[in-house]
Order: structure tokens, then C-alpha cells, then sequence
């Protein structure tokens, strides 16, 4: 059987071997984005611990505002998991578009039925 | 460099001047599983945000998960930011050992690699720890009262001594009330749950799916975890086998980088979710 990864003096493949200098430069970006997704951590970790969600049984009503920080953060640390720790950033645009495109828009259509639909349930069980 | 493996022509793989997206067979593919487990989880946090939006009311994550090993309780979240920081360390470590291969430095990979085993090993530990928390429950479990669900949070007969916690930010219930609200409910056997099981669950008496989907979930991505350890021990023999000198590049050890980064990926959300919102 052929393996494609046995392909030398490729520019995809063999060649993608870098020399010590640029090394040096991407574990440095390595080094910014595990900074960066600790802190970013350790702030959400705090918020979640001491910030109360509810008082006398109502939900406070800065809540939302934190609920919806948290999931930002969420997508900016998987932003640069994705873009960074896993090179998708480096990879041909045609490839990160066939990767992207349709999760997106499936999972924007998932969040869309299930928003609507347990809306709807949640006002037949408690009315 | 000679090798025992075939080197093959690009333009003979591909059929034209190499693959279309400068990306090998091996790397692509690993990609497209990926998008499809992606699609996995994404349904499965889509299920959990379905039951929790049409119940409304939901347990608070920084009350259930609250315990540390040795210290009991009274830790909000932080044997989980420990977890997660443990994950995110390991897939630094896994960057590392992906560019250190592109350096062909077999010293450094396995170095790395070694560090990336052994903090998914950890990762997988404190998530059995966790759940076994979670399945054994408080130390007195929740009963229902007259007031509704409450967890006991200390209880002495003799000096008829009853305190309750009932959540979502209420006032604790102590003194001759929270005796009159214990001895009434286990007078009349009105409800005690312990613990979590599928059925039943003390964080949440009336939505058994908050245990139900924590089980699902967290467990599929612990066994994403587990087989990651896995994949990365049996490259890590091959790294130290050489195997990877004699093909003359190290693009195996970034297939399951990738691997492994998802699983950081997966984490960063079920914490979101399970843990932080």
C-alpha cells in the first residue's frame, strides 16, 4: 500500500521540519497561548466560585452578563486551542473553510432547534 | 536516508502536483474524524442545554462540585480548575513534543511525550475520583421536607441538632426549625436520595438527567482521555523504537498531537458548561 506520509522532499510533508531558529519562534507563540488560556482559566474559575448566581432563590441579575462571559472565553480559548496548539491556522485556506463551513452551520441549526423546541416544552411542564 | 519504507512520488499518490490541500493523507483524515467526533460532542452538549433550558432550574455547578482529596469540602471548583489545568498543561506538552519532532530532536519528543502520558494518566485519575464523589454524594444525602429539597448538612440526634441547606442562594435553615423540618420528614418518610445514580440523584431530586448527562458526557470524554493515553503510550514506544528516525520525519506524534488537542478542546467546554455556567 502507498502512504503518502513516506513522501519526502515534499513541501507538506518532510519538509514541513522546521531548524532551530524557527523553533525558537513557535515555542515562543507556544508559550503565549498557555499563558493566556491559564489566565483566562484561573479568572473563570474564580468568577464561578465566588460570584453567586442566586439570591433568596431568584437568579441575580448580573448573571446573564456572566453566563455570557464565560461562554466568550470559552470560545476564545478554543479559538486558539484550534487555530494555534493544533496548526489549523497554517493549514490552506480551502482546508479550514471544508473543516469550519459545515460545523457551523450545523451546529448553528442544532442550537436553533433546541432552543426553540425547549422553549416550548419548558412551557407545557411549567406553565 | 535510507529507510526500510517505501518512499512513494507525490504526483503517483495523488494523481496530479499532490493533495489539494498541502496537507498529507494521514493529517486530513485524522482532521475529518475529528470534525465528526466534534459533531458527537456538539450533540451531546446540545442535549444537555435542551434539558436544562425546558427545566429552568438547574443545580449550581461551584455547589456540587466542591470537595478536594484529603480536605473534604468546601472547595468550589477547584479540584476541577486543577483537572483542567492539568489538560491544558499536558497539550502544551504535546505542542512541544510535535515541535521537537519538526526538529527531528527524538530527545526532545520523547521527553514531552512522556509528559503528555503522564498528564493524561492524571487527568483520567482525578476524573475517576470525581465521580466517585459524585455517585457517593454528601455525608448525609438531601431529604424532603415541608419546604421543599434540602441537603442536611449536619445532623446530631442527641442534641436535636438539624441543618439545612435548600440552594439557589436561600437562607440555611438551623435551630428548632430545621429539627421540626428533619424529624417531620423522616417521621413521615417523605424522601431521602444519597448520592447519584441514573435513576435518582441528590443535586438535582427532581431532574434525574442532571446525573444522567454528567455521567454520558463526562464519561465519553474521560474515555476520549483514556484512549488518548493510550494512542500517545504506543507512539511514544515507537519514538523511543525509532521508527519514526528511519521514516525521517516525526508527523505521526502530530496526528495524535491533534487528537489530543481535541480532547483539551472537548474539556474546555464541558467545564464551561458543567462546571462554570
Amino acid at each position: 500500500m502507498e502512504r503518502d506520509d513516506l513522501i519526502r522532499d515534499n513541501e507538506y510533508s518532510l519538509s514541513a521540519n522546521h531548524d532551530a531558529a524557527h523553533g525558537q519562534e513557535i515555542r515562543k507563540t507556544i508559550w503565549f497561548v498557555t499563558i493566556l488560556l491559564t489566565v483566562i482559566t484561573i479568572v473563570e474559575v474564580l468568577t464561578g466560585a465566588f460570584v453567586k448566581q442566586y439570591s433568596g432563590g431568584e437568579v441575580n441579575g448580573y448573571w446573564p452578563f456572566i453566563k455570557w462571559s464565560f461562554i466568550v472565553l470559552t470560545l476564545v480559548k478554543a479559538g486558539y486551542i484550534v487555530l494555534k496548539f493544533m496548526h489549523l491556522g497554517d493549514e490552506t485556506k480551502s482546508f479550514k473553510y471544508i473543516l469550519l463551513v459545515p460545523y457551523f452551520i450545523f451546529i448553528a441549526y442544532l442550537i436553533f432547534i433546541l432552543v426553540t423546541e425547549s422553549s416550548y416544552w419548558n412551557t407545557i411542564l411549567f406553565p | 536516508m535510507a529507510g526500510h519504507a517505501k518512499e512513494v512520488d507525490a504526483a503517483a499518490a495523488w494523481g496530479g502536483d499532490g493533495s489539494p490541500f498541502r496537507i498529507s493523507y494521514g493529517k486530513q483524515m485524522m482532521w475529518f474524524f475529528l470534525l465528526s467526533d466534534a459533531l458527537t460532542f456538539g450533540a451531546l452538549l446540545t442535549a444537555y442545554g435542551f434539558f436544562r433550558h425546558q427545566y429552568g432550574s438547574w443545580p449550581v455547578g461551584e455547589e456540587v462540585f466542591n470537595a478536594m482529596p484529603f480536605l473534604g469540602n468546601g472547595y468550589p471548583l477547584m479540584y476541577v480548575a486543577l483537572m483542567t489545568f492539568i489538560l491544558i498543561v499536558s497539550s502544551v506538552t504535546m505542542v512541544l513534543a510535535v515541535e521537537a519532532g519538526h526538529r527531528l530532536d527524538k530527545k526532545g519528543v520523547i521527553k514531552w511525550l512522556t509528559l503528555t502520558v503522564i498528564g493524561g494518566a492524571f487527568f483520567v485519575g482525578s476524573q475517576a475520583w470525581e465521580w466517585y464523589h459524585f455517585i457517593h454524594g454528601s455525608h448525609f444525602g438531601t431529604f424532603l421536607t415541608t419546604e421543599g429539597w434540602g441537603t442536611l448538612l449536619e445532623l446530631d440526634i442527641d442534641k436535636q441538632i438539624a441543618v439545612f441547606d435548600f440552594h439557589h442562594g436561600r437562607d440555611i435553615v438551623d435551630g428548632a426549625k430545621g429539627w421540626e423540618l428533619y424529624s417531620h420528614s423522616v417521621a413521615e418518610n417523605m424522601g431521602h436520595i444519597q448520592g447519584a445514580g441514573m435513576t435518582e440523584n441528590e443535586y438535582a431530586p427532581m431532574i434525574p438527567q442532571f446525573a444522567n448527562l454528567f455521567f454520558f458526557i463526562t464519561g465519553f470524554h474521560g474515555f476520549h482521555v483514556f484512549s488518548g493515553v493510550v494512542i500517545n503510550l504506543i507512539i511514544l514506544i515507537n519514538v523511543v523504537k525509532g521508527v519514526y528516525d528511519e521514516r525521517g520525519h516525526f508527523e505521526m506524534v502530530e496526528k495524535v498531537g491533534l487528537y489530543w488537542h481535541f480532547v483539551d478542546l472537548v474539556w474546555v467546554f464541558v467545564f464551561t458548561f458543567f462546571y462554570l455556567v
